[in-house]
C-alpha cells in the first residue's frame, strides 16, 4: 500500500535577486519586473515527496498551487522532477487572501483530492516570510503538524520520523498519518529536471488534462471565507524601505586616517 | 470582551526565552499608550504553559505583566502543536484579550498560526515595530487599534498590517526587534491556576530527542560588535576578524552568506534569518549590506563599514566608510586601537 501525498508549492517573485528595475519610482515594487521562480523551500517539500515515493512503493505525488494561470510554470517544473499529477488552484475570487483565506482554499483542494497520508510545503514563501500557511492549513484540516523540518529521517506506512530545527539544535519527532510536513532548505538538495520527463509535458499548459484548473466552485470552497472577504488582515500601508541617508564620513585607507578615525570613537566613549 | 494584551510567554527547559521578557516589555508600552488613548484600564497579561512552571510567573511580573495565567501538565513540558493550541484557544475564548503577542521562534511560529486559524483572526509574522492608532475603512473608523508593522517582499518594502474587525489581534515579533525595560524587584502581580484542557488523544507529536545547546554568543546583548561577511575570503580572515575583536572587547558576528561558507557557525548570523542586534558600534567588514543583513544590525548607535567596493550598499546606511582590503585595513585599526587604548 502506497501513500498519497500532497505537496503545496507557491510561484512567487524572486525578492532575494532584486535589481534596479524592481522598484517604480513612487517606491512601489514592479512585480512584473521580478522574474517569477519556484518557492526555494518548496522545491526541499517536493524533493522530501518523491524520496518518500522511492521508499514506499506505490505512493502517489500530487502537487497543488494556487495562483493566476501563469503559476501553471511551477506545477511543469513538478511533473519534470517526477510529480504523478498536478493542480492549479484558480479564482478570481481568491485574489487578496491572506494566510487564513488561503489556508482554507488549500484546504478545500486538498479535501478535494481525497484520501492523504502526508501533506508537505515549504516552511515558507520568501515574498512574505510568514511560515502561516503550513500550520492554518493543518488546522483547518484538523490534523497534526511538524514544522521547520531538515530531513525526514524515517517512513512507515503508518507514520513518520522527522527531524525538526530549532533554536540552537534539533527534535526528532514522531507523528502518525495524517500530517502536514513543512521543510526547510537544510537537507537533501532538489533534483534536477528529467529529460525525459520534459519531452513529455513541455507543451502542457493551465487547462489541460495534465494541469487542470480547479475553480472556487470545483473544490467547493464558501466564498464568504475565500480572497479579500475571508481575510481579517487588511494592509493599511506600504512604503518601499530607503536607506537612511546618514551622514556618511569616508576614512581614508592610511594609518594616520585611521588613528584619527579611533582617537574619536575613544573620546566619545564608543570604545574603550 | 476585554481590552487586554497578553503575551505568550515561551519556556524552555524551565527557563523563560529572551524574547518573551521583550514582549511583555513592549506590551507594557502598548497598554500605556492605548489607556491614554482609549481612557481605559487595559492590562498586561501573561500566558505561561508547561510541566512545572509557577515558579517563573514572578519573572514575568517583574518585567510588567500584571496577571499570570499558569498552566501546569506534564503533558506540556516540551512544545508540541495540538495541546499548546487547545491550551491557549480555550482561554482566549474565555477571557477575550484585544491583542496577542508572540516571540517569532520555531515555537511562537508553530502555534501561533494554528491559535489564528482556529480563531479565524488576524497573524502578522515578524513585525518589527507596533503601535496603537485609527484606521478607516468604507466610512468606518475603527479607534486604537494596533498596527502591525512589518518588512516583505525579502525586505524591499514594510507594509503596516491591521486587522480591525475580529480580536484578538495578534503579531510575531523576533527575538531583539523590541527592546527590554528594566525589571521591578517590587512589581505585584496576580498568578492565576487554570485547570489544562489537554487530553492523551491531543498528543499527536512524539519527541523522541531534544538536542539544544546554549548559544556560543549572545550577540542580542553585545555592545561592540566586528561583523565578517563574504569579502573576509577565508576562514583564517575569519580569525583576524576574531583577533581584532578580542582586542577591543567586541563581539564576533558574520552575514548569512559568511555561515554559509562555514567560515563561521550560525549562532554568530546577524540579519533577517539570524538575530537582530544593536550594540554601540558595528564594524561590518567585507560585508555587501544586503536588506536582508541590514534589516538585523541597522538600529546599531554607530557603524563603520570596511569593503573593498566603494559602490556597496553597506556604505549607505555606515557613519564611518574605509574602501579597502580586509586584511589591510583590519591590522591598521588594530594597531590605531592599541596605540590609543
Amino acid at each position: 500500500m502506497g501513500l498519497n501525498l500532497v505537496v503545496l508549492v507557491k510561484q512567487v517573485p524572486d525578492t532575494q535577486n532584486i535589481t534596479g528595475d524592481a522598484m517604480k519610482e513612487d517606491g512601489t515594487v514592479n512585480r512584473g519586473a521580478l522574474p517569477a521562480i519556484y518557492n526555494p523551500e518548496d522545491l526541499y517539500a517536493l524533493e522530501a515527496a518523491l524520496r518518500i515515493k522511492e521508499e514506499i512503493t506505490g505512493s502517489k505525488v500530487h502537487v497543488i498551487t494556487m495562483g493566476p494561470p501563469a503559476a501553471e510554470q511551477v506545477l511543469k517544473e513538478s511533473l519534470y522532477r517526477g510529480a504523478d499529477s498536478v493542480a492549479l488552484i484558480t479564482d478570481r475570487k481568491f485574489a487578496g487572501a491572506d494566510t487564513l483565506a488561503t489556508s482554507y482554499a488549500l484546504k478545500c483542494a486538498i479535501e478535494k483530492i481525497g484520501k492523504y497520508d502526508i501533506v508537505i510545503c515549504g516552511r515558507q514563501a520568501i515574498d512574505g516570510d510568514t511560515a502561516q500557511v503550513g500550520p492554518q492549513t493543518a488546522e483547518k484540516l484538523g490534523i497534526n503538524q511538524i514544522t521547520c523540518v531538515s530531513t525526514i529521517e524515517q517512513i512507515d506506512s503508518d507514520s513518520l520520523i522527522a527531524r525538526r530545527s530549532i533554536e540552537g539544535g534539533f527534535e526528532i519527532v514522531k507523528s502518525n498519518y495524517p500530517v502536514l510536513v513543512t521543510m526547510t532548505d537544510e537537507g537533501h538538495a532538489p533534483r534536477t529536471s528529467s529529460a525525459i520527463r520534459v519531452m513529455t509535458y513541455k507543451n502542457a499548459k493551465a487547462g489541460d488534462k495534465e494541469i487542470p484548473l480547479w475553480d472556487i466552485d470545483f473544490i467547493g470552497a464558501d466564498v464568504e471565507a475565500c480572497g479579500l472577504k475571508g481575510s481579517p488582515t487588511k494592509v493599511k500601508k506600504i512604503e518601499s524601505v530607503v536607506l537612511k541617508s546618514e551622514e556618511l564620513q569616508m576614512i581614508e585607507n592610511t594609518d594616520e586616517a585611521i588613528h584619527d578615525l579611533m582617537h574619536t570613537l575613544i573620546t566619545d566613549h564608543t570604545l574603550g | 470582551m476585554s481590552n487586554n494584551i497578553w503575551v505568550f510567554v515561551q519556556q524552555d527547559d524551565g527557563k523563560i526565552a529572551d524574547v518573551s521578557l521583550q514582549l511583555i516589555s513592549k506590551a507594557t508600552d502598548l497598554a500605556k499608550d492605548y489607556n491614554e488613548k482609549s481612557g481605559s484600564q487595559a492590562k498586561v497579561e501573561a500566558v505561561l504553559m508547561g510541566d512545572k512552571v509557577k515558579n517563573l510567573a514572578g519573572e514575568a511580573i517583574r518585567y510588567g505583566a500584571e496577571k499570570v495565567f499558569c498552566i501546569e501538565d506534564v503533558r506540556l513540558k516540551n512544545y508540541t502543536p495540538l495541546p499548546y493550541t487547545k491550551v491557549l484557544v480555550e482561554l482566549i475564548k474565555e477571557k477575550e484579550p484585544q491583542i496577542i503577542l508572540y516571540g517569532a521562534t520555531t515555537t511562537g511560529r508553530d502555534v501561533g498560526p494554528r491559535v489564528a486559524s482556529a480563531l479565524k483572526v488576524g497573524l502578522t509574522a515578524d513585525c518589527t515595530e507596533l503601535e496603537i492608532g485609527d484606521y478607516e475603512s468604507k466610512g468606518e473608523t475603527y479607534e486604537n487599534i494596533l498596527y502591525q508593522i512589518r518588512p516583505a517582499f525579502g525586505g524591499n518594502i514594510v507594509a503596516t498590517i491591521v486587522a480591525p474587525e475580529k480580536k484578538p489581534q495578534m503579531a510575531t515579533v523576533r527575538e531583539g526587534v523590541m527592546k527590554l525595560n528594566d525589571p521591578d524587584p517590587n512589581r505585584k502581580g496576580e498568578v492565576v491556576d487554570v485547570a489544562s484542557v489537554v487530553e492523551d488523544s491531543d498528543c499527536l507529536s512524539e519527541i523522541i530527542e531534544r538536542v539544544k545547546k546554549e548559544k556560543s554568543v549572545n550577540l542580542t546583548a553585545s555592545q561592540i560588535i566586528v561583523s565578517g561577511g563574504m569579502g573576509v575570503g577565508t576562514k583564517e580572515g575569519f580569525d583576524q576578524i576574531a583577533d581584532f575583536a578580542k582586542t577591543i572587547g567586541a563581539d564576533v558576528a558574520a552575514s548569512r552568506a559568511a555561515v554559509d561558507a562555514g567560515f563561521i557557525n550560525k549562532d554568530h548570523q546577524v540579519g533577517q534569518t539570524g538575530v537582530t542586534v544593536r550594540p554601540k558600534l558595528y564594524i561590518a567588514c567585507g560585508i555587501s549590506g544586503a536588506i536582508q543583513h541590514r534589516a538585523g544590525m541597522d538600529e546599531s548607535a554607530k557603524i563603520i563599514a570596511v569593503n573593498n567596493d566603494p559602490d556597496a550598499p553597506i556604505f549607505q546606511i555606515a557613519h564611518y566608510g574605509i574602501v579597502g582590503e580586509i586584511s589591510d585595513v583590519i591590522p591598521k585599526l588594530k594597531k590605531a586601537f592599541m596605540a590609543k587604548a
